[in-house]
């Protein structure tokens, strides 16, 4: 039996938005821990540390996100977790985000002149303070911009996390699909609400880019 | 613990992992020129072009930019045919890139027209340039030299995303892998090999753009 779209096909779609948020939200708060730890191993004096960290981003940038949450999803089966698409599709993207966000913050942390660290080198700041005081909060300015633009990325990769049978938005936009064969409607509602969730985002990116690009002119 | 590896089934079907990469290959290429020529009259649509022109490109460049690939696909695929527009599940994974890519190397390669300095295209123009040999060796030749690391690394993801293809029943690589996998239960064998093939090929595509980055645009510069 066909159901007509209507106002529950509608609210059906429009919860599954917290599923998109929370995912979202999940990944970028361990892709924030994750990054930044890839970004000090970037910026590090131990070689080892430096290789190990190129290495990872080389491979997780050289590979496409579906694979990596099936790899994730299956594996976490063969390693006895059982089937489940929420923690498969979270860890995916935290790892995904941790790699991009280890390479924007690297960059921005080599944006710092050096000679704030030989100033606080020479002063006899240690590792921690000179990361913590010194170079990170100055890093954190550049960063806001890329950040805000990499987390639009972020918000449209959780779709992937529909393949792998978790509902949010995307899953949720062919489930109502299934039972109304409404796709115009529905996959044209399901656009408009990630543009109403990316838009606002890419807009501030790109006003405190040129911001930042007038700020820091000479 | 204690699962046994079993790659057999995997290689068993390997012409049809050959097969799926080849695809892989056609649609990004595919996807690659026909979205380039996209990017090509919309960057220029964009700089040079008048109101409504500029409108609609930003329009379409905005809509891509700020939705997924997957809904992209699925819009194509599955709501086009109600409008009487119907694609089979590759020639609609070609389209979906195309457009897809389109908008980003839009972008990108209005940012490189942009960086073309007045002075270069009235100084064509001063030698008795024709218009379109003012457009091709002044502006887009060192514009594309200028973004083509830009590009190319766009085009190395687009080769990436080609991949959430395979849910339309596209016979790429990524689907070529479900296809095993359903048949012989080995998934997360199958997804290994499929992984390392991927980031065989986006190895193979920066060789392949470096290399041709040295034969189009091995000029000096002139400052």
């Amino acid at each position: 039996m066909i159901r007509p779209f209507g106002i529950n096909e509608f609210l059906f779609i429009l919860f599954a938005v917290q599923w998109t948020l929370a995912l979202s939200v999940v990944a970028f708060t361990g892709g924030a821990v994750g990054g930044l730890l890839i970004a000090l191993a970037r910026v590090s004096k131990v070689a080892p540390l430096r290789y190990a960290a190129l290495g990872f981003i080389r491979l997780f940038q050289g590979t496409p996100l579906l694979m990596q949450l099936f790899l994730v999803f299956f594996g976490l089966n063969i390693f006895g977790v059982g089937i489940n698409p929420w923690l498969a599709a979270a860890i995916a993207l935290t790892l995904h985000a941790s790699v991009f966000l280890g390479e924007i913050w690297r960059g921005c942390i080599q944006a710092v002149p050096v000679g704030q660290s030989e100033a606080s080198w020479a002063l006899g700041l240690r590792y921690y303070d000179r990361m913590k005081s010194i170079v990170l909060p100055q890093a954190a300015k550049i960063a806001v911009a890329p950040t805000v633009g990499f987390l639009v990325q972020l918000i449209k990769g959780t779709s992937l996390a529909s393949i792998i049978g978790f509902v949010e938005m995307t899953r949720a936009g062919q489930i109502i699909n299934n039972a109304t064969f409404d796709p115009f409607t529905v996959f044209g509602l399901v656009a408009a609400l990630y543009f109403i969730l990316c838009w606002p985002l890419s807009i501030l990116a790109r006003r405190m880019e040129r911001r930042f690009a007038v700020a820091t002119r000479r | 613990m204690g699962y046994e590896f079993n790659f057999a089934p995997v290689f068993a079907n390997f012409d049809h992992l050959l097969a799926g990469t080849w695809m892989t290959i056609q649609l990004s290429f595919g996807a690659m020129l026909l979205g380039t020529v996209v990017a090509i009259v919309c960057a220029v649509g964009k700089t040079a072009g008048p109101a409504p022109l500029r409108w609609a490109v930003d329009t379409y460049v905005e809509i891509i930019r700020n939705t997924p690939f997957l809904i992209q696909i699925f819009f194509i695929f599955f709501a086009l045919p109600a409008v009487g527009i119907r694609m089979t599940p590759n020639v609609a994974a070609l389209v979906a890139l195309t457009v897809n890519v389109g908008a980003y190397a839009t972008e990108i390669i209005r940012a490189g027209i942009e960086s073309i300095h007045r002075g270069q295209v009235e100084a064509g123009i001063a030698l008795g340039l024709r218009r379109g040999q003012i457009f091709r060796y002044i502006i887009m030749k060192p514009a594309l030299r200028t973004i083509y690391p830009a590009l190319t690394s766009q085009f190395i993801y687009l080769m990436l995303t080609s991949s959430v293809v395979s849910v339309i029943s596209a016979t790429d690589l990524a689907a070529a892998g479900n296809d095993i996998q359903s048949r012989t239960f080995a998934a997360f064998e199958v997804y290994i090999v499929i992984t390392a093939i991927y980031f065989l090929l986006s190895i193979g595509f920066s060789g392949l753009f470096a290399l041709v980055q040295r034969r189009a645009f091995n000029y000096p510069l002139s400052r």
